[in-house]
């Protein structure tokens, strides 16, 4: 299981070396990790500058800051080593490749300059970094509070935070009006009001938070909120084994479990070395493409309801309700499946899987073809979406944009493409890109994948391999109950396996899945026990919330709401 | 007149057929074009069949309330379709999902704004007891700040779960049981925890400042905010409250 280190070339290597001589280098990786660059906090933003303008490295989107805080990892040192490490993950689209930067800090007053004038999407992402790690960001214009509530003391995700300490939050710990009321005019003062929307809110479909500033039913201002479902992900894996952490993942997207579940499995199992057979990976890719379409009818039935158009909610529902069956017959469980597993899959799917999916996809056409008769042409929802919640692609890519709304902007990057897993490399499917960037686009970016995930499930019952779904690796998997019995080996493999759970060895990883909302990333550090030393998942949904307020400055009430239901927000993904 | 006369038509209870609201003890007119009964149970038999709910989705189990009401499972067939999103509207409360510490306040003004008669239905294990977030900012339960009529339990429960719920909600109504626990005020917030000192006070049922505040809980060894903490946070300014 000891994986080969290697020192990637890097195509920007030269330039960077010769740039910034000696305070940069090249950190060894295993194959399977992206490239990881050291640098220093001093070195920090001049290093981020070059790897965002140079156009050999070209690294255009901000994806995720991780945070780490290694003083119980085995051989840290306290006071000689840094304590803290913030990561910043980041991609290229021009030239399709991940990088980590990576700075490590003291634990006296941990601080780095703040990246935001670099790439704006890190705004977010450093108040979390500093709300749960308790890591400064030198000249962030707002750091405050995200995820936890201003009652709140202490940094929880730090290892001496005990997982169980809550604090009381009171209604004056919440984020107050006043923070709206900062107008761009100052004399139009006596113009505008304050208007607060959610987190009980119809048209939020769940706990988000924002406060506006109106002028009339114009948009001066306004700040969103989240951290009203913070239901700590993050710490409650670190006292779970690895496999115990599968159920939380089914509730971070709680519209398309399985992909989560998969795209948690996946990282594992990049970290263990080891191969899923065929079949599990053909029945992980029909069902997470089966979970997208779900994901996309949630998004487009509820977005129409708030729009008006009930008729179409009940049109998204029915196939959800079929597809629900097919879950059912697989895990048991309609929305929370559980069903991947570190080595392949709970079980194996049901013996009529083939015809049952097959089955499923004319429903499908037919409801999908319904809500497009509708809408797509109706004048109504012309007016209310097209040219609505303009993001041009310059913005989605600052702003740190994934999945179905980067492509509605014109960018291309679709994981499923880009780097396929899984069994993307071997169908046939197009990625829809749509230009305007407006809410229209989203729309008809989300109908088309729609279409595109029954050509890849149809491609894939077509030739659904047989076998078995679990690795015979059983170190991670249980061995069949004959071997427990009749062999030692398979009575040892069984104990361990119960008792101490999966051993990931001590190690570091990024892996990125496209979930229904964009990159779905987990960084993931283990320590070599039977417990996740630091889980930090990229969720898709946490830019596009965090570019809302801007999105919707300037417009109306009204397409502030037509914009939030379709950047699909799902607050179990957003806040974790 | 004490006694009804003795002609009337004895009422024959047709199972699946919605009763009419007679009292124990009160003589059936079915066949006649009067009713006699008392009020309450008029009452009782009219609220149960019309509940008004509000559902405070906030995760998972707002989307199976989602499936409840949409046209496969039809809540309509039990009278409470009729979803409002104002608790001024309504009269049930469907928490459905993981209530958190920063979400509490809002649950409990919902709550507050609500009028009487109103009843709360806990959907799903988190909502119930937290579930298996057992952590730092997750509410184990919201008894702890708002009575609770019915638990239903499931993560997240199955659409049949919750109709089952609702009927046992349909069923106490018509009983008279919650209407005599709200005269007789038995809800008692809950204390989370064992230990008075590190155990957070549980919501009030009146004031939320009420219970002791944040400032005068104890800072708990490791937990406590080490000094580098405050400094970093200073240094932050306005950052931090």
């Amino acid at each position: 299981m000891s994986a080969t280190l290697t020192r990637p070339a890097l195509s920007f290597g030269p330039v960077l070396e010769q740039k910034l001589e000696g305070r940069v280098t090249v950190e060894e990786r295993p194959l399977s990790d992206i490239a990881t660059l050291v640098t220093d906090a001093a070195t920090l933003k001049e290093a981020a500058l070059f790897l965002r303008d140079d156009p050999a490295a070209a690294f255009d989107l901000f994806l995720d800051l991780a945070s780490v805080d290694r003083s119980k990892l085995p051989g840290h040192v306290a006071g000689k080593d840094g304590r803290f490490q913030a990561n910043y993950i980041l991609y290229s689209t021009i030239r399709n490749e991940h990088l980590r930067l990576r700075v490590n800090l003291p634990e006296k007053d941990p601080a780095v300059p703040s990246l935001t004038g670099v790439w704006p999407a890190a705004n977010w992402f450093e108040r979390e970094a500093w709300d749960l790690m308790g890591i400064r960001f030198d000249g962030h214009p707002n750091l405050q509070r995200l995820l936890t509530h201003n009652g709140f003391f202490g940094h929880a995700l730090r290892k001496d935070y005990d997982k169980g300490q809550r604090w009381l939050c009171t209604e004056e710990d919440l984020l107050q009006t006043e923070l709206a009321a900062k107008t761009d005019d100052p004399a139009d003062m006596f113009e505008t009001m304050t208007l607060n929307f959610g987190p009980s809110h119809p048209t939020t479909h769940g706990t988000l938070r924002v406060v506006m500033r109106v002028d009339g039913e114009r948009i001066v201002a306004a700040e969103s909120e989240c951290g009203y479902l913070h239901r700590c992900f993050e710490k409650m894996s670190e006292s779970h084994t690895w496999v115990q952490v599968i159920p939380y993942t089914d509730r971070l997207n709680y519209c398309s479990p399985m992909i989560n579940g998969n795209g948690y499995a996946l990282a594992v199992e990049k970290m263990l070395g080891i191969d899923v057979p065929p079949r599990a990976k053909a029945a992980r890719t029909v069902l997470n493409e089966f979970s997208r379409i779900m994901d996309h009818l949630v998004c487009i039935g509820a977005n129409l309801v708030d729009l008006g158009a009930l008729t179409n909610f009940w049109y998204a529902f029915q196939p959800r309700e079929e597809i629900y069956g097919l879950l059912e017959a697989c895990c048991g469980a309609r929305l929370t499946s559980s069903y991947a597993r570190i080595g392949g899959l709970a079980k194996d799917v049901p013996d009529n899987f083939v015809e049952w999916s097959r089955s499923l996809l004319p429903t499908i056409r037919d409801r999908v073809a319904d809500i497009d008769g509708l809408i797509t042409k109706n004048k109504i929802a012309w007016n209310r979406l097209r040219g609505t919640g303009v993001v041009t692609k310059e913005q989605a890519l600052a702003w740190g944009f994934t999945g179905p709304c980067l492509r509605a902007s014109g960018v291309p990057y679709d994981v499923r493409k880009d780097k396929p897993y899984e069994m993307y490399g071997d169908v046939d499917f197009d990625v829809p890109i749509a230009t305007d960037g407006d809410n229209f686009a989203r729309y008809l970016v989300r109908m088309e994948e729609i279409r595109q995930s029954m050509r890849i499930i149809e491609q894939i019952i077509a030739r659904f391999p047989k076998g078995p779904v679990n690795t015979d690796d059983y170190r991670v998997i249980l061995p069949p109950k004959e071997m427990v019995y009749n062999e030692m080996e398979g009575l040892i493999y069984h104990f361990k396996l119960v008792f101490e759970g999966v051993k990931v060895p001590a190690g570091e990883i990024y892996s990125y899945t496209e979930g229904a909302n964009g990159e779905l990333g987990f960084s993931l550090v283990s320590d070599g026990s039977g417990f996740p030393y630091r889980v930090k998942v990229r969720p898709p949904c946490f830019p596009l919330f965090a570019a809302y307020e801007n999105i919707i400055k300037g417009g109306m009430v009204s397409d502030a709401v037509a914009t939030l239901g379709l950047l699909n927000v799902i607050a179990g993904e957003l806040d974790r | 007149m004490k006694t009804p006369p003795p002609s009337l038509p004895v009422w024959n209870a047709v199972p699946g057929r919605i009763e009419p609201p007679l009292g124990p003890g009160m003589p059936s007119t079915s066949g006649a074009d009067f009713l006699t009964t008392k009020l309450d149970v008029a009452v009782q038999w009219a609220q149960s069949n019309s509940l008004w709910p509000m559902p405070f989705g906030t995760a998972c189990c707002a989307i199976e309330f989602m499936s409840v009401v949409s046209s496969h499972y039809d809540l309509a067939r039990f009278g409470a379709e009729v979803v409002r999103f104002s608790p001024r509207q309504a009269d049930l409360l469907i928490v459905a999902g993981t209530v958190v510490d920063k979400l509490a306040p809002v649950l409990k003004k919902v709550y507050d704004q609500m009028s009487e008669p109103k009843w709360v239905i806990s959907m799903g294990v988190c909502a119930s007891t937290g579930g298996f977030y057992r952590a730092y900012h997750v509410v184990q339960g919201i008894d702890e700040i708002v009575p609770v009529d019915v638990y239903v339990a499931g993560c997240p429960p199955t659409p049949e779960n919750l109709i089952r719920g609702i009927m046992e909600l349909q069923k106490k109504i018509q009983s008279g049981e919650l209407a005599r626990h709200r005269a007789s005020k038995t809800f008692v917030p809950i204390r989370v925890g064992t230990d008075p000192d590190l155990s957070i006070p549980a919501y009030s049922d009146g004031v939320m400042a009420h219970v002791p505040g944040k400032k005068e809980l104890p800072e708990i060894g490791e937990t406590a905010e080490s000094e580098l903490g405050a400094k970093a946070r200073d240094a932050a300014g306005e950052g931090h409250r």
